[in-house]
């Protein structure tokens, strides 16, 4: 495996002498040859390697390190180009994101695809991709530690049932700038929404998945607690 | 009695009724007293009559009837705003929300006797009361500027007909002209809003005048997202903008609003427009009820209540109360934290811990905004600063532009907020 390989070898660079050591560090974000397969789910929409082409979604053609969006003649949807214009960048982290669950990563995306729920299925299918961006070496996220999985929140956190009243209050501080309406001009409307997807939007601000810096300042200092509660209340707030 | 410092931690603590109802008991409704429509009263008005569904009487001073915000004022000039679409009326916050919207000054606070007297006679109770008067100028703090010479002299400090002067004065302006702007030491409201300003002279200036020149005596060293201003004018506005810091004395400036010059450390300058901003104190009101240490009301930001009188809350650019800056934001946000602990007091209903949060958006030129923000929480001792962010310079067009739709939505978003 070509990525597996240039990893090993820029470690063992930097440390000559820990050579069995960088071997064993060097996880491979999946299996390649497994991920081919994987892939097969996504070919209905998109199209990789040699003299790939924008189908009904993007070619994914180095897609590591691609700006989101970042294809210039592809329709993106709004939330899409929101996200790039935010500076989203696709890692790995924000692929895997994007995998599992695309609405919570981007709201209103195109994608209509229900997600990747098993880890293994999502690892696999973007060590294949990986095999088709450019100088994956050159991405931070290459580094061993890079599989650290940002999205998964425990079932508890999932599970949390909001307080609404506190949610209420803790709510004032948004209509600031979302309004109770639902109204969506230049602030997206945050109103009806289904919890689960309210919670997990927020964790991805909070964990700087989702780019934007004041969700992620807003998202930043609330509870678990906080925002089980906010979703509970957005969810109906007539 | 000491001053109420109950805090609740986490969710699910309900507020003890008991502590505060006897203060009420036996009376119908509790009464507040909001005075000024403005950010912060507004604000509290609406949120205390609509989440106490009438179990307060909420009574909401202002004398005027229409209130121009001062937030996009400036793009106002630039004309990127209609006036029309910056006015606002209480019609809704009475209608919908049952606030009692009674359209006079206030002119003394009886804190004894809890009474408001009002300019047109007669006098209000009240269980609690909450201040939102916004600032007034220090009286002497431009030598040669006071507020008879505002026509002369316009600060567009204050919303409305100032503004509209502003505008007027820098279409009448002679071709090559200059537009001197006197900026404010600090403390003052909205730390971008002169620099915002600039920007929005320039690029209207630009457009119809574009000879003219605009000079800037600040007494300030630094100011509030100065690279980002600073790389602006220079992209769109080169060699149109001088600005004379402290040290080539920007501090050391007398007017004469009769033969329009200004005094700029012994150089005089001759002005077609002389937008003086001068330094700036809490709203009159405070002064005249005893709340004031200095030019500013102290409070405590747990709950906004005055450090003076544990029955007055005051709001927004009044107050001195420690990190925030005086902004639209920053009044809308601690007004609800005030509403609940009134609420909290009044009823018995829940109280939350107190958050804050603030973020100012400028526009530089035509679909170019930048924005500022951060969030604060409060300590016994002040409301202090949690975590921040800010544009940054170099950024792309189009999160210029995303920025900027983010702050329309903002103004539909804290107008509808303030107004219903
Ligand atoms: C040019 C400019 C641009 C700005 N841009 C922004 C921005 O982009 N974002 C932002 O967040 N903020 C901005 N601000 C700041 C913002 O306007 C103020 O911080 C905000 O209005 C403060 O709210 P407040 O409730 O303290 O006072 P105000 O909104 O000024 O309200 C005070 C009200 O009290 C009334 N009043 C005063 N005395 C009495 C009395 N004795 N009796 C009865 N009524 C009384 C007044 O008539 C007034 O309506 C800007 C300000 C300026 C000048
Ligand atoms: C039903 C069609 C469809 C399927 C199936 C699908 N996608 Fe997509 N994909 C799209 C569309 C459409 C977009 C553009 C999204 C937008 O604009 O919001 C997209 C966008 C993407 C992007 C972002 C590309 C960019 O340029 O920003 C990635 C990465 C991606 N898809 C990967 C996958 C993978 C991997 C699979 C299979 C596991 C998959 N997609 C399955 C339609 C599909
Ligand atoms: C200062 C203005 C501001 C405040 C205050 C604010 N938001 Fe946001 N919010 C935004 C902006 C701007 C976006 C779009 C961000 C992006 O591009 O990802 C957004 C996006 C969101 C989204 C995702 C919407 C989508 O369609 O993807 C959610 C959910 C959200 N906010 C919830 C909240 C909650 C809950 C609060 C209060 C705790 C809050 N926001 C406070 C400005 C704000």
């Amino acid at each position: 495996m070509r990525l597996l390989k240039l990893i090993t070898l820029a470690l063992s660079l930097v440390l000559p002498v820990a050579g069995a050591w960088a071997d064993e560090e060097a996880v491979p974000i999946g299996d390649a040859e497994r991920g081919a397969k994987v892939f097969n789910q996504c070919k209905g929409c998109h199209q990789v390697g040699a003299g790939a082409e924008n189908r009904i979604g993007p070619h994914l053609n180095g897609v590591f390190g691609r700006h989101a969006g970042g294809l210039d003649g592809f329709a993106y949807s709004k939330g899409m180009q929101r996200a790039a214009s935010d500076g989203m960048e696709w890692d790995l982290r924000r692929l895997d994101a994007y995998l599992e669950n695309p609405r919570a990563l981007v709201s209103g995306t195109r994608m209509s695809f229900r997600g990747l729920k098993n880890p293994a299925d999502r690892d696999d299918v973007l060590a294949y991709l990986r095999g088709f961006s450019d100088s994956p070496q050159n991405i931070p996220e290459a580094a061993p530690t890079a599989q650290h999985r940002e999205v998964d929140l425990p079932p508890d956190v999932l599970e949390l049932v909001g307080d609404t009243a506190y949610g209420e209050y803790l709510s004032s501080e948004c209509k600031t700038c979302h309004q109770q309406d639902g109204s969506d001009a230049g602030i997206p409307s945050i109103t009806h929404w289904p919890e689960e997807d309210f919670v997990v939007a927020m964790h991805a601000y909070k964990q700087k998945l989702r780019p934007h810096p004041v969700m992620q300042m807003m998202a930043g200092r609330l509870s678990d607690e906080e925002i089980a509660a906010l979703a509970a209340y957005f969810k109906d707030p007539d | 009695m000491r001053l109420n410092r109950r805090r609740f931690i986490g969710t699910g603590v309900a507020a003890s009724a008991t502590l505060a109802a006897p203060m009420v008991m036996g009376q119908a409704r509790p009464r507040v007293i909001v005075v000024g429509g403005g950010a912060g009263g507004a604000t509290a008005a609406r949120y205390i009559a609509k989440d106490s569904q009438g179990a307060v009487d909420v009574t909401l001073v202002e004398p005027t009837r229409t209130y121009y915000t001062c937030f996009f004022s400036n793009l106002y000039i630039g004309g990127f705003r209609e006036l029309g679409s910056i006015a606002h009326s209480y019609g809704t916050l009475a209608s919908e929300y049952g606030v009692n919207v009674v359209h006079d000054w206030v002119v003394g606070v009886d804190r004894d006797a809890k009474t408001v007297a009002l300019a047109g006679g007669g006098a209000l109770p009240y269980d609690r009361l909450v201040l939102s008067p916004g600032i007034d100028f220090v009286d002497g703090a431009v030598p040669g500027w006071d507020v008879s010479a505002q026509n002369a002299m316009p600060h567009a400090y204050k919303g409305g007909s100032q503004t509209e002067l502003l505008k007027a004065q820098i279409e009448a302006m002679p071709e090559g002209g200059t537009y001197v702007m006197v900026a404010p030491p600090n403390p003052f409201r909205c730390p971008p809003g002169p620099y915002e300003r600039i920007s929005m002279v320039a690029h209207k200036l630009k457009a119809e005048n574009p000879t003219a020149k605009i000079i800037i005596a600040d007494p300030k060293a630094n100011f509030s997202k100065q690279g980002l201003f600073e790389e602006g004018w220079q992209k769109h506005y080169s060699g149109m903008i001088t600005r004379i810091g402290p040290d080539f004395g920007g501090e050391n400036v007398t007017v004469d609003p009769a033969a329009m010059t200004v005094d700029i450390d012994g150089e005089i300058v001759k002005a077609d427009v002389c937008n003086v901003i001068p330094a700036q104190k809490a709203g009159r009101i405070c002064e005249i009820a005893g709340i004031t240490e200095g030019n500013w009301a102290p409070v405590d930001g747990h709950t906004m209540q005055s450090r003076v009188d544990e029955n007055i809350h005051v709001l927004g650019d009044a107050t001195n109360q420690g990190d925030m800056p005086k902004s639209g934001f920053s009044a809308n946000s601690q007004a609800k934290v005030a509403a609940t602990a009134v609420r909290a007091a009044l009823t018995g209903s829940r109280a939350f811990p107190a958050k804050f949060s603030n973020t100012c958006w400028s526009l530089i030129n035509a679909e170019d905004g930048v924005k500022v923000g951060a969030t604060y929480e409060a300590t016994d001792e002040k409301i202090v600063k949690v975590d921040g962010f800010i544009s940054q310079t170099g950024e792309d067009a189009d999160l210029r532009r995303a920025t900027y739709q983010e702050s329309l939505g903002w103004y539909s978003g804290i107008t509808s907020d303030m107004f219903g």
